[in-house]
């Protein structure tokens, strides 16, 4: 068995003396594990950390074996995202995300999505929107996706302002103004006629959402607990400006 | 099946040998050989290097260092700057610093990095006790000597929010070109992290 595909780095694990094991996220073959022999070499070591988009060759004699990857740097991020707090916990929490998903599962949009993020993780602001958006996006595809196109109730696609905390559908405002306290706030940035750049208070409140369904849907059945950095990553950003 | 080429004795002194670092069964082998061919020279001192180690290696209960005596020579050396904390990973690290010869501070040992991963969370490092020691010992520098990974700087930076409320300054290593090393042969991430800590020359 051999395959050949570009893949982003999640994790690396030391593998006896010499070699690592690669965690990698690849857009045809998704989250894909691979030995790399001699990964752990002066040559091999400062391209292989997670964050770097690697070309990979995957090679095994049966399809469930583990594999052995042999990898080529294509993009280098690892030494950027490492160099500020906001990069290394918006890392992390992405790639503790990516984790949840079943191994060699192909989610292409979410490698896309992963990349862009990973290229954008320098400002709080958008750094937030895009760990966020990531957040929904890879509840859709665990399949738990949520509706925020139109309003559950009256099927408007304007002024939507609330979300079901049982359906996951959004709700306009006036639809969902007697039912505030039992429904969950919808962000303008998130909704489907969303403009402008969100504000801190924004971001909280998307996170809130994100986190409510991944917490309800994910990590509760999973028996998880939540990643300590998503905690400090929403700090960061909730006190943007005094840390980056 | 292979056969036995030596006694239970002799196999269990390579089964032992081959867990060493750097030491597979068959190079395990050959040291065997050689430590049994050379008794008096090497494996009766061996032994006897051994058995005081086993009796008289402590952890170091300040710093986490390893040494014969709790504190550990560094933690008691009069002649070694106090305000100044140097925090590493592992002993290993420790020694590869006191073998530069470049700093004159005292040492604070983690005990490895922060690594959701692998379940390694702060309670199981030495993070509260490295609190402690700055606040109790009138720290004024802290310097984060750890690994440029991922882990090793999640790590920091999680060290570092927790001193933030301290009258301390923290600093870490600088990454970047090694001695010797070419920059047609480096990575694009050391390079780019070499531009990014440029100094005035």
């Amino acid at each position: 068995m051999q395959w050949a595909d570009e893949g982003i780095i999640l994790a690396t694990r030391k593998h006896g003396e010499t070699s690592l094991i690669l965690e990698l996220m690849t857009p045809g073959h998704g989250r894909h594990l691979g030995l790399v022999r001699g990964g752990r070499s002066r040559r091999l070591q400062p391209f292989l950390q997670a964050g770097n988009t690697v070309s990979v060759t995957w090679r095994a004699r049966l399809d469930e074996h583990l594999g052995t990857v042999v990898a080529e740097p294509v993009t280098e991020r690892a030494s950027r995202l490492i160099a500020g707090a906001l990069g290394i916990y918006g890392l992390q929490v992405l790639t503790a995300l990516l984790r949840l998903l079943p191994e060699r599962d192909p989610h292409p949009a979410l490698y896309t999505a992963l990349a862009v993020v990973l290229d954008d993780l320098g400002d709080p602001i958008s750094a937030g929107e895009l760990v966020a958006r990531f957040e929904l996006a890879v509840l859709g595809d665990l399949g738990f996706g949520l509706d925020l196109a139109r309003c559950a109730a009256t099927g408007a696609t304007d002024d939507l302002a609330f979300v079901s905390p049982r359906t996951g559908r959004a709700v306009s405002r006036t639809a969902g103004e007697p039912y505030r306290d039992r429904l969950l706030p919808l962000p303008r940035f998130l909704s489907a006629r969303a403009e402008g750049q969100p504000t801190p208070h924004d971001l909280a409140a998307a996170f809130s959402l994100s986190g409510y369904f991944l917490d309800r849907h994910v990590y509760e059945p999973r028996g998880i607990t939540v990643p300590p950095a998503r905690e400090r990553l929403l700090a960061l950003i909730a006190g943007h400006g005094a840390v980056v | 099946m292979s056969r036995a080429v030596a006694g239970p004795e002799i196999e269990r002194l390579i089964q032992l040998l081959s867990k060493l670092p750097g030491l597979g069964p068959r190079s395990a082998r050959r040291a065997a050989l050689h430590l049994i061919q050379k008794k008096d020279q090497l494996l009766v001192p061996l032994t006897q290097a051994m058995e005081v180690a086993v009796d008289r290696v402590v952890v170091c209960s300040r710093c986490g260092n390893v040494d014969t005596s709790d504190p550990c020579t560094i933690c008691s050396d009069q002649r070694r700057d106090p305000h100044m904390l140097v925090v590493v990973e592992d002993v290993a690290d420790l020694w590869a610093l006191e073998r530069a010869g470049v700093l004159n501070a005292r040492y604070h040992v983690l005990g490895g990095t922060l690594s959701p991963l692998d379940g390694v969370g702060p309670d199981d490092l030495s993070i509260d006790a490295l609190v402690e020691r700055v606040s109790a010992d009138a720290v004024t520098e802290v310097i984060l000597a750890v690994n440029a990974t991922v882990e090793g700087q999640t790590t920091a930076h999680f060290i570092t929010d927790r001193l933030a409320g301290l009258p301390v300054k923290v600093s870490r290593l600088a990454h970047g070109v090694p001695v010797g090393g070419e920059l047609d042969y480096l990575d694009e991430g050391t390079l780019s992290a070499a531009i990014r800590s440029r100094t005035p020359f």
